[in-house]
């Protein structure tokens, strides 16, 4: 069995997981308007790392070599996961999976890039400064897979640990939010001019989002008795094979992926208590999901979008999501789907409309992106 | 675990075409990437439009993908899940990133375009090649510093094994920050040997052919 040692968000609402709960529980929507010009051309919601923290935070664990942002908050991630699950980042039996879709983007700005060599933009240069602060001695797995890397790179953990490869993998997603991105999604008149609400009938788009989130698989039994409440029981991957910057039209690929996942956890859909959709806020996105879900008979089931909270953090949304699903099982607490009023899908779904306790054991997660990929992955209370 | 096979290979080196191993195209002259590929197109009667809206890196992902797959019936020997594809670059797409990014550099001439930006994911290839043939079974694009096949035939191995697929087109395809640089090493894996020739999908195999193709094409691996 393939458990959970240890986790971490960064985002918007706070650096460890508890912090970012804390403020989920309270409702906090850490997307803001931002007039910064380094990252649009007009005022543009979007949900950023506090970069004061950031700079502080980072002071205290490395203060003598040179890291970008991404590095920083992957690092931190890291840290603060690895920190009381007794495993060793150095150890060889310790596997790292890197998740992003644009790693350091950032570094195109000719001035920024001259403080680092060439290389530095590469993912594997990110990933390489993130092997070396561990000290590991294994080439860390790269995942770029566009809005479904940080899922698809858990599933991925969980194959190889299952194989034997590793006795622990630890999964960093990470994304920073750039000009890049914005303008490119801004190209394609997908960003909406208010924060993201995703299934709602007046959605408009997608809130893009920045952050880190780590989460350490295990499958040491010793660790699972100590702490591994949740596990990862299955997963699986499938493509729409239809278009390259639009979903299916049937949501028959999800459906596919939703299908390998339960098959592999050897669950029923009607196990399955609760549903951490992708929900980006796009027209066409949440109406696709809608009818996987639909189509998967799991319409019943309370399902939710995190991005109302935090936007859509691209490599990290599947790990970040992950863990507040997670969070969800072990509190036994539906959070509601920020944003979301009025059912604004063809299909009907149960869509949480407020903080909810409710027994929880199965957690199905959810992600699609551009080149018509697809993931779902199944958590659970041991 | 029961061994899978290789039961097809395509690469793109330079200026040549290799379909297991043999040379089926090459040109001589100078050219550039965007030439050569449009030439391989033509010469092997290859239809689809959309081609020519594609970037680089999916480009010559697509054309090694049509010439692998040439003369195989895929969908007759697979159902659309049944069949995967893993591939796996270094330079993710930071040649299409950089010219995204000048559309936005200069704030006096801003225009990000659509059709630019899409092509700023290196899964968008993958995608390519599951409309072109109906592919829908697991999918994933990894990025690596170098060529080394233990983790894609690992990974392979594995959804083989798990019954996930039972075939899956897989390999190496990189096109570099500059353009200058671009290599494709593709091949259809299956569990059953259709082809009796017996060559099994083996690490060691796959780095051998590699540096082989890349030694007879630059006369050396440091390329």
């Amino acid at each position: 069995m393939v458990h959970i040692a240890g986790d971490n968000v960064i985002s918007s609402l706070g650096f460890t997981t508890s912090e970012n709960i804390d403020r989920l529980i309270k409702g906090v929507c850490g997307i803001k308007l931002s007039d910064d010009k380094k990252i649009s051309q007009v005022t543009v919601p979007v949900s950023l790392v506090d970069s004061n923290r950031l700079e502080s935070e980072f002071g205290k664990i490395l203060p003598d070599r040179q890291y970008t942002r991404l590095e920083k908050i992957s690092l931190l991630s890291i840290k603060d996961a690895l920190s009381g699950t007794g495993i060793d980042g150095s150890d060889k039996r310790t596997g790292i999976i890197f998740s992003t879709t644009k790693g350091n983007i950032d570094l195109l700005d000719r001035e920024l890039a001259s403080q680092y060599k060439e290389q530095r933009i590469h993912l594997w240069s990110a990933a390489k400064e993130i092997r070396n602060y561990l000290g590991n001695p294994n080439e860390p797995i790269i995942v770029s897979n566009a809005c479904i890397s940080g899922s698809l790179a858990i599933v991925v953990g969980q194959r190889l640990l299952k194989s034997g490869k590793y006795d622990h993998i630890i999964i960093t997603g990470a994304d920073i939010v750039s000009e890049f991105v914005i303008s490119g999604f801004q190209s394609f008149q997908a960003l909406s001019e208010e924060p993201c609400r995703p299934f709602d009938r007046d959605r408009s788009g997608i809130s893009i989002g920045e952050g880190a989130g780590t989460i350490i698989l295990t499958s040491d039994p010793d660790i699972e008795k100590r702490g591994g409440k949740i596990a990862v029981l299955g997963g699986g991957s499938s493509n729409d094979a239809n278009h390259i910057s639009g979903p299916s039209r049937t949501g028959d690929g999800l459906y596919f992926a939703i299908n390998t996942a339960l098959k592999e956890s050897d669950l029923k859909g009607e196990e399955i208590n609760y549903i951490s959709a992708h929900g980006t806020g796009t027209e066409y996105n949440d109406e696709m999901e809608a009818r996987a879900i639909s189509w998967a008979s799991l319409e019943d089931k309370p399902v939710n979008s995190f991005k109302g909270y935090i936007g859509h953090t691209l490599g990290a949304a599947g790990v970040i999501e992950s863990v507040f699903s997670i969070e969800s099982l072990k509190r036994d607490l539906l959070f509601s789907s920020m944003g979301f009023e009025n059912p604004g899908v063809s299909k009907e779904l149960n869509i949480i409309k407020s903080n909810t306790i409710a027994p929880l054991k199965h957690c199905l997660k959810l992600a699609s992106g551009f080149g018509g990929c697809n993931a779902a992955v199944v958590y659970s209370k041991a | 675990m029961d061994s899978c096979f290789i039961t097809k290979s395509c690469s793109i080196f330079g200026k040549e075409v290799l379909v297991d191993g043999s040379s089926v195209y090459s040109v001589d002259h100078a050219t550039g990437f965007g030439e050569f590929i449009k030439a391989v197109y033509k010469h092997f009667g290859i239809r689809f439009p959309k081609f020519y809206k594609m970037d680089s890196l999916s480009k010559l992902a697509f054309i090694t993908s049509e010439l692998l797959l040439n003369g195989i019936d895929i969908k007759h020997r697979f159902k659309p899940e049944e069949i995967g594809i893993v591939l796996v670059n270094s330079s993710s797409t930071l040649e299409i990133d950089e010219r995204h990014y000048r559309t936005i550099e200069d704030k006096s001439n801003y225009f990000p375009s659509p059709a630019l930006f899409v092509y700023t994911l290196p899964n968008i290839m993958v995608g390519e090649i599951a409309i072109r043939n109906k592919i829908m079974g697991e999918n994933i694009t990894f990025v690596a510093e170098k060529y080394d096949p233990e983790l894609l035939v690992e990974y392979v191995n594995l959804l083989m094994a798990n019954g996930k697929i039972k075939g899956c087109i897989c390999g190496w395809v990189e096109y570099d920050r500059t353009g200058i640089r671009y290599e494709s090493y593709m091949y259809l894996v299956e569990k059953k040997d259709f082809t009796n020739r017996n060559v099994k999908f083996e690490a060691s195999f796959l780095e051998k052919q590699y540096r082989d193709m890349k030694v007879y094409n630059y006369g050396t691996i440091n390329q």
